[in-house]
């Protein structure tokens, strides 16, 4: 049956669900059991925002609370996984993944490839994204495009609880490396989400609203700011279309052009930086794929070229918001050539 | 308020509606209104539908415009016999737009949704009104108890109506076991036996109209009455394609083709529907249920189920209903059925694009409840 419930507790139930089904499903991270300073198993914590709470108990020798050490733990679970387990490990911060590139993008991403098709890596590495929780320049950064460019790996930007439940259960069950991106301040977000385990096909684009007039196609939590700007625009006559591709790597290309085929107009959010991120991406298969269509430049709304700033006033200036996304499809609709 | 005059309320089709917003009013202020009369179009964030009328008199009043948000239970318009004094129709639209306005509409109680064991299988039902006489709605192959979203609120004005989810459909368990007629009609029974019900006006879509003739037939003691809708395991015809390529189906752009085929109006087949459809078939053991119930519905691309001696052996009174357009099970099936309503302007889906069609021919059958 499907309740209301939080983009935590959408996680939290799909990783107990496949726990429950599969016992070569682990769990590993830091502060899973309480961490440094804590009174230790006692008190688990279930991570830093408590994604994973419940499950150190529930699931005991199956959910290892890890030293503070990035390229050991996400190194042992690249290497669980292609032994037969299936190891979801959290990887606090995406800002942290730096420590660790090795395992990921010249490891796992290679061993299908480079055994011939003959090895699977079936890992999830889960991790926090995203501005606007005060976190600083180290800590809120949206870098899901630096693993979307990856070959080997896939790219999972959940939008909503339902679509991160669903999400979560198929990279479990997918059988190469998942790079499962959670934007941090969507935690408390809460939606319908069936009780019953669930699967989201990697590479299939939600079309979250219809509409004539634009295409906007949003990533991760950005979905929510298009939704919004889109209720804007449509009680001044404009019907933009929100796409949602849930997976970046990979992408659900067809969706995509079909829908700027139809509105000739193309609007792209993203919270990562400017430069070679999902926005660049996607503006270039539309503009080489789907030129014939357009009938205005395609706009882009990101963050700026700049570290996330701590100053609140400044991270606010920062994130795209609604506003934002309504000027770029003012540009695009009120377009003359 | 004179007690003369009838409010006319936006109508709560499912669960998770809150408002509604009339896109066309159908009727003009001074028509004379027929109950079953389509009064107004209605749009929700899940559905489009066409509401019916459930009075008759002469629709005085349109309270809320074309494209408003109202609530559920808040009142539209108002319909009352001609001699009603101009003045009192006044005074009840002042009230109901100063109810509209201040959002001040009282909560409409919806279904009641719960869950019964049958046999160590959990089934899923919705349940509206309070009448007597029990009546129980069972959908068709891939189809839930929201299907009957149109068809159960004019119902339960006099009845209590349960609309049930089938095993392996909307919030019921997915094991179907071996997904035979006889399992599914065992599931029906075992709900009536669970919620204490003596016996039922049984209505039934498609698959669903051929479980509750084998219902029937097994418990003729338990069945007041049976209304069928474009049911299955009658004639010789069926759409394999359609039921295939359900099944197969993956993605929402493969999905979407297929649904054309359940309806004669094909802009019914929204994006939202197809969306729902693919929540569903994305759940856990709904892929396996789907294709056990496959193998029962169809005999390579002949039907795999023949209904009618089962009918032949039931005495209550029999309804049934067929779309003119239905592309899934052909109306041609319906001959050797007797007598049959076939519905204009009506696909495989009768009960959601005609339902009035369907609501008076279960009112043919099981009395009108009153």
């Amino acid at each position: 049956m499907a309740r209301t419930i939080s983009y935590r507790e959408a996680i939290n139930e799909a990783l107990h669900q496949e726990m429950e089904r599969d016992e070569s499903v682990l769990v590993m991270g830091e502060d899973n059991a309480g961490g440094a300073g804590s009174p230790g198993e006692d008190d688990a914590w279930g991570g830093v925002l408590g994604v994973t709470k419940g499950l150190y108990h529930r699931f005991p020798g199956r959910v290892l609370d890890t030293p503070i050490s990035e390229s050991a733990f996400v190194g042992a679970a690249i290497g669980a996984a292609t032994r037969g387990m299936r190891p979801v490990a959290e990887l606090m911060f995406i800002d942290f993944m730096g420590v660790c590139f090795d395992q990921i993008f010249n490891q796992a991403a290679k061993f299908r490839y480079m055994f011939g098709g003959k090895a699977e890596t079936p890992v999830v590495i889960r991790t926090m994204y995203g501005a606007g929780l005060r976190a600083a320049a180290q800590h809120s950064q949206a870098l899901y495009p630096l693993f979307t460019h990856i070959p080997g790996l896939k790219v999972v930007v959940p939008s909503s609880p339902y679509e991160a439940k669903g999400l979560m259960i198929q990279s479990i069950r997918d059988n190469d490396p998942v790079i499962f991106c959670e934007h941090k301040a969507m935690y408390d977000a809460t939606g319908d989400v069936p009780e019953d385990s669930y699967t989201i096909p990697f590479g299939e684009a939600n079309v979250v609203r219809d509409g004539e007039d634009v295409t906007i196609v949003a990533i991760g939590r950005m979905v929510s700011v298009a939704e919004e700007a889109a209720r804007t625009l449509s009680s001044s006559g404009v019907e933009a279309e929100i796409i949602d591709p849930r997976t970046t790597s990979p992408l659900d290309t067809e969706t995509i052009l079909e829908s700027v085929e139809n509105t000739g107009r193309l609007v792209v959010v993203d919270e990562a930086t400017p430069r070679c991120n999902l926005a660049t991406d996607i503006s270039a298969l539309v503009a080489k794929e789907a030129f014939g269509s357009l009938r205005a430049p395609i706009e882009m709304v990101t963050a700026p070229h700049t570290p996330v700033p701590f100053s609140d006033a400044l991270e606010d200036l920062y994130i795209p918001d609604a506003q934002r996304v309504t000027n770029a499809v003012k540009t695009v609709t009120e377009w003359k050539s | 308020m004179n007690d003369a005059i009838r409010k006319v309320v936006m109508p709560k089709w499912g669960l998770s509606m809150a408002t509604g917003k009339i896109t066309e009013w159908i009727a003009a202020e001074g028509d004379e209104i027929a109950s079953g009369d389509e009064l107004a179009d209605i749009d929700t964030d899940k559905i489009a539908g066409s509401l019916e009328s459930a009075d008759e008199g002469v629709l005085r009043r349109i309270v809320a415009n074309v494209g408003e948000d109202v609530p559920v239970g808040g009142t539209i318009a108002l319909i009352a016999p001609a001699d009603v004094p101009e003045s009192d129709i006044d005074e009840a639209a002042r009230l109901a737009r100063e109810e509209l306005d201040s959002g001040a509409v009282e909560e409409v109680a919806g279904p009641v949704t719960g869950t019964v064991e049958v046999e160590g299988r959990t089934l899923a039902y919705a349940t509206l009104g309070d009448g007597e006489e029990h009546v129980v709605l069972v959908h068709g192959y891939g189809g839930d108890k929201n299907s009957w979203l149109f068809v159960q609120e004019p119902l339960s004005e006099h009845r209590t109506v349960h609309a049930l989810d089938l095993p392996g459909h909307g919030e019921s368990v997915k094991d179907v076991g071996d997904g035979s007629l006889d399992t599914l009609a065992g599931a029906v029974l075992g709900f009536l036996e669970a919620k204490g019900i003596a016996r039922a006006h049984l209505v039934g879509h498609s698959l669903g109209g051929a479980v509750v003739t084998a219902a029937a037939a097994r418990e003729p003691g338990r069945v007041a009455s049976l209304t069928l809708v474009a049911p299955a395991g009658f004639g010789s015809e069926i759409n394999a394609e359609y039921l295939r390529g359900f099944a197969s189906a993956s993605s929402r752009r493969e999905l979407k083709p297929h649904l054309t085929a359940l309806f004669a109006d094909s802009s019914q087949v929204t994006r939202q529907l197809a969306d729902d459809l693919m929540k569903y078939k994305r759940l856990d053991g709904v892929d396996k249920a789907l294709n056990t119930l496959l193998g029962t519905l169809l005999d390579g691309d002949r039907p795999g189920i023949d209904a009618a001696p089962l009918l032949s052996t039931v005495e209550v009174p029999v309804a049934v209903v067929w779309g003119r357009a239905d592309a899934v099970l052909p109306p041609a099936n319906a001959s050797g059925l007797g007598e049959v309503a076939f519905v204009d302007d009506a696909g495989h889906m009768v009960h959601m694009e005609q339902p009035g069609a369907v609501v008076s021919a279960v009112g043919r059958v099981a009395g009108d409840g009153g």
